[in-house]
């Protein structure tokens, strides 16, 4: 079977991970439950609300998304962080996190520049 | 042999090492759900940037106090399977059935909401290939629906539709776990399964925590 | 530990080939050796079903006339090409046999993080195959293996649903295999063998593995929507219902791109550790050869639109594009160089991989040079859809991915099965292969250059002449494929008993028995030393000398 790893010859592990007994309590879960509850409540209630007639129709929906999608983020980080105890992992597991974001800000980002920038009058030779 | 050594798979070093090699690889699927579900929002992104009132005009058709209520039920399942994770970690196994039948329970819920609200799509016609009357002419008005319409709705079904399938596969997961907790295969030393188990269900809830902000609450008002 | 001189010693002693021999053992076993057996079958099958699709292709294309197949035929023969070679050969190849079989064995563990899930991902890889061939079978696919809407989803008769499930469930054994590896590279490497002196085949392998999990899961999402779009009508790429076929391509090229780097990086960590081991030097800037695979996995996901500049995307978008794939040429660069500059005052031996080596290193050079052709957005609407196209791509992917594959196979195979191979064989087919491609593949340039479009069965007589080139080109090349099938085979049977160590390699794979015991290693061996130091073989492991 395998030798036994001395911490000389044992590699140096990326991940010193925490203790498994690390991680939020039950009052912190309770916490974190309210919190998505109240923010879910808040997002319905900023939903229906209207802007259109302090700012403008355009930038009116603008506010109601940007409300909206923050929220939704910060719930989010709040399952990431909490629930799925990225807060007490290792870097590596953030770096996983972090990595699934931006690979999804590439795939839409740069789809949308196509269709943001598809023009009528583009002519290829003046 | 201890229950806890037969836990211990023959190719790795120690418990220690299985942990981490099994905690990278479900971060790792979950990476590539994230990449699943991240081709249907950037084609939301593209048909909601082009067909704004259509958009808005298909959200309009759904619930939004009823998709809130939704949302918070399974805010509740994550809570409750957070529960159950902590429970395993202390060796408690009633508690570990407990928590996680709540969560099936919550789960079940939302899914019982969703087959009334699909159910409701149906009448109608707002399902494409199924039951479409409704998706290009507005029966009330008898006016034409706008481009982009029927879209939306494609999108609430794929979107919707692949939640609920991952939703389908957990619950079972979900009962499994349940069952070898109460046989006391989970405790202090070793409560992986419960915990990975933990990081699907949680992935779900995000999805939805998005889905539901970009599907119904676009109609709103 | 065994030495070169000492092998009928241990054949007394079980190794993974002869532990169990049951079919049960095989069809249920957990250990990654055999697994890369299983997957071994598989990929050769496939690799035939495809090459037979090619040389309906080639045959029909030695006369200008379309005299052999209807056109509604030969779409059929160059999509099942595609389909079969790049799906079900290409991606797997290089890292589920030689990937699976090794990287336990490099970073010195007993297997790999998830055995089952390894077993799981080569029965899931199968039943996608099997659809898709099926679909092949009865009915057909002629949409290219592209798949582009709105044929596909709304035109095609053909068995477009089916196939499209098929790659769906494929891309999960991919999926499955990046993430063993990922969990197994990151966790499971032996006392003392840390990132930077991991063989380069191992951070090619991780560099695939991000590939894998990030991109795969585009492509299934994309085969959801299309199979959606055609059984269901759900109008995602339907402009009578606001959709876009052009989205199709950007979803579907995202994953479809980098695959391109799923198919050439384990080659290219292939050839690096070929030709640190027959020049018998540490491997020149091994650390600027091991960040250019990570750079390469990453800059390879921002060029996908490099496929769509003629299919209206925005200018704005495609000059983006461009650049980026301008970018993404370099990290390859920094390979090339470093792999000649590890030539330079080393003891070269001309082993039969060494030849494969070399194989890959000119026709890659080729094949990446003529890609810059393609990623000017001037010359490629004049080149886009035209032979050139299609001479780019084999170049780099026949030229370099099977190139690689071949030399892996080779280089590895008395460790896989324990027995050393013909050499008068299998340098012939090496050349065979080199010739036949060359003579296949460069008349295709200048075809493609003269305007030739890609995917027609029939074209102007004045091109006959280059075609009949190609054709015969791909006669030889079939030939030089089909050699080794036979001495590969024969050796299996007949082979002499290979030692440890033939090559005189370093890597921890070569410090245990040829075939490895089921565990790998007696003892978990404990690294000390950087890689592919040579300095630190014992004398007794120096290579042997070719035989016959």
């Amino acid at each position: 079977m395998s030798k036994t790893a001395t911490p000389e010859t044992h590699p140096v592990s990326e991940s010193h991970s925490h203790e498994e007994h690390h991680g939020p309590t039950v009052k912190m879960y309770f916490a974190i439950f309210f919190a998505l509850a109240i923010l879910t409540v808040v997002t319905v209630l900023a939903a229906m609300f209207d802007f259109a007639p302090m700012m403008g129709k355009e930038m009116g929906g603008f506010v109601n998304n940007l409300v909206a999608l923050g929220i939704a983020c910060t719930k989010a980080a709040l399952v990431i962080l909490f629930f799925m105890h990225v807060k007490y992992e290792s870097k590596l597991v953030g770096l996983a996190v972090v990595a699934s974001v931006i690979w999804l800000a590439f795939l839409i980002l740069i789809t949308i520049s196509d269709y943001a920038t598809r023009t009528s009058d583009w002519h290829l030779f003046g | 042999m201890s229950k806890l050594a037969a836990s211990l798979q023959h190719h790795f070093a120690d418990f220690k090492q299985q942990k981490e090699s099994v905690v990278l690889g479900m971060w790792s699927f979950l990476v590539q759900e994230v990449m699943f579900f991240g081709g249907l929002f950037a084609t939301y992104v593209v048909y909601r940037s082009q067909y704004p009132d259509a958009f808005h005009e298909g959200a309009m058709q759904l619930n939004s106090v009823l998709g809130g209520v939704n949302t918070i039920v399974l805010i509740c399942s994550s809570l409750t399977m957070a529960m159950s994770v902590h429970a395993a970690s202390k060796g408690n196994r009633g508690a570990i059935a407990f928590w996680l039948v709540l969560t099936i329970i919550f789960g079940s819920i939302f899914l019982g909401v969703k087959v009334v609200e699909y159910k409701d799509k149906f009448d109608h016609g707002f399902i494409p290939g199924i039951s479409d009357h409704g998706l290009f002419t507005n029966h009330e008005t008898h006016q034409p629906r706008p481009t982009g319409f029927a879209l939306y709705f494609a999108l609430y079904f794929a979107m919707t539709g692949l939640h609920a399938i991952h939703m389908i596969i957990g619950i079972p997961i979900l009962a499994i776990i349940a069952i070898n907790g109460l046989r006391g295969k989970y405790g202090p030393e070793y409560y992986t399964p419960v915990e990975m188990t933990g990081l699907y269900w949680h992935f779900v809830d995000i999805v939805w925590i998005f889905l539901f902000p970009l599907l119904y609450l676009i109609g709103a008002h | 530990m065994s030495t070169p001189n000492h092998t009928s010693v241990h054949t007394e002693e079980a190794n993974y080939l002869t532990n169990e021999t049951t079919i049960q053992s095989w069809l249920l076993t957990k250990d990654h050796k055999r697994i890369a057996l299983l997957y071994l079958l598989s990929v050769t099958l496939f690799f035939t079903v495809g090459g037979l699709f090619a040389s309906l292709v080639r045959i029909e294309l030695l006369t200008p006339a379309g005299d052999f197949m209807s056109s509604e035929m030969y779409n059929q023969a160059f999509t099942s090409h595609g389909v079969m070679m790049i799906f079900f050969f290409l991606i797997p190849a290089v890292p589920a046999v030689l990937g699976n079989f090794l990287i336990p064995l490099m970073v010195g563990a007993k297997d790999l993080a998830f055995p089952k899930i390894n077993l799981a991902s080569w029965y899931i890889f199968m039943v996608g195959a099997s659809l898709a061939v099926f679909a092949v079978l009865t009915g057909g696919l002629d949409t290219g293996w592209t798949l582009y809407p709105p044929y596909s989803s709304t035109y095609s008769q053909s068995r477009v649903a089916l196939a499209v499930a098929g790659v769906f469930v494929a891309g999960f054994a991919s999926i499955l295999t990046g993430v063993n590896f990922i969990a197994t590279i990151h966790r499971m490497r032996a006392p003392g063998l840390t990132w930077f002196r991991l063989p380069l085949f191992v951070w090619a392998h991780y560099a695939t593995s991000l590939v894998m999990v990030l991109g795969t899961p585009v492509i299934a999402i994309t085969m959801v929507l299309l199979f959606l779009e055609r059984v269901f009508g759900f109008g995602f790429f339907d402009p009578a219902k606001g959709g876009d076929p052009v989205l199709f391509q950007h979803l579907f090229w995202f994953y479809s791109h980098p695959a391109v780097y799923i198919m050439i990086l384990p080659a290219m960590g292939v050839i690096s550790e070929i030709i640190s081991t027959f020049s018998r030097q540490k491997l020149f800037g091994y650390s600027f050869v091991a960040m250019s695979s990570l750079a390469i996995a990453i800059l390879g996901f921002l060029v996908w639109g490099h496929h769509m500049f003629t299919t209206s995307q925005s200018a704005y978008t495609g000059i983006l594009f461009s650049a980026l794939t301008f970018l993404v040429a370099i990290p390859s660069a920094i390979k090339a160089f470093n792999w000649t500059a590890t030539l330079y005052k080393g003891s070269v031996s001309w082993e039969t991989p060494m030849l494969f080596a070399f194989g890959f290193m000119g026709l890659f050079l080729i094949g990446g040079l003529t890609g810059l052709f393609l990623a000017t957005m001037g010359m490629d609407i004049h080149l886009q859809d035209t032979y050139f196209v299609v001479s780019h791509f084999h170049y780099v992917m026949v030229g370099g991915g099977v190139m690689g594959y071949m030399g892996g196979i080779h280089f590895w195979w008395p460790k896989i099965t324990g027995r050393m191979y013909s050499n008068f064989w299998s340098k012939l087919s090496a050349l065979f292969i080199f010739a036949g491609f060359n003579f296949t593949f460069f008349p295709q340039f200048i075809l493609g250059y003269m305007g030739m479009p890609r995917r027609y069965h029939s074209y102007p007589e004045e091109w006959q002449v280059l075609n009949v080139m190609s054709t015969l080109g791909a006669s030889i090349l079939a030939i030089g494929y089909l050699l080794p099938a036979i001495y590969l085979t024969h050796s299996l049977f007949l082979g002499k008993k290979a030692p440890a160590n033939p090559w005189g390699a370093t890597g921890l794979e070569w410090k245990t028995a040829s075939p490895p015991p089921p565990h790998n290693f007696h003892e978990t061996p404990i690294v000390t030393t950087e890689a592919y130091d040579y300095q630190s073989l014992p004398l007794s492991e120096t290579p042997e000398k070719s035989h016959v």
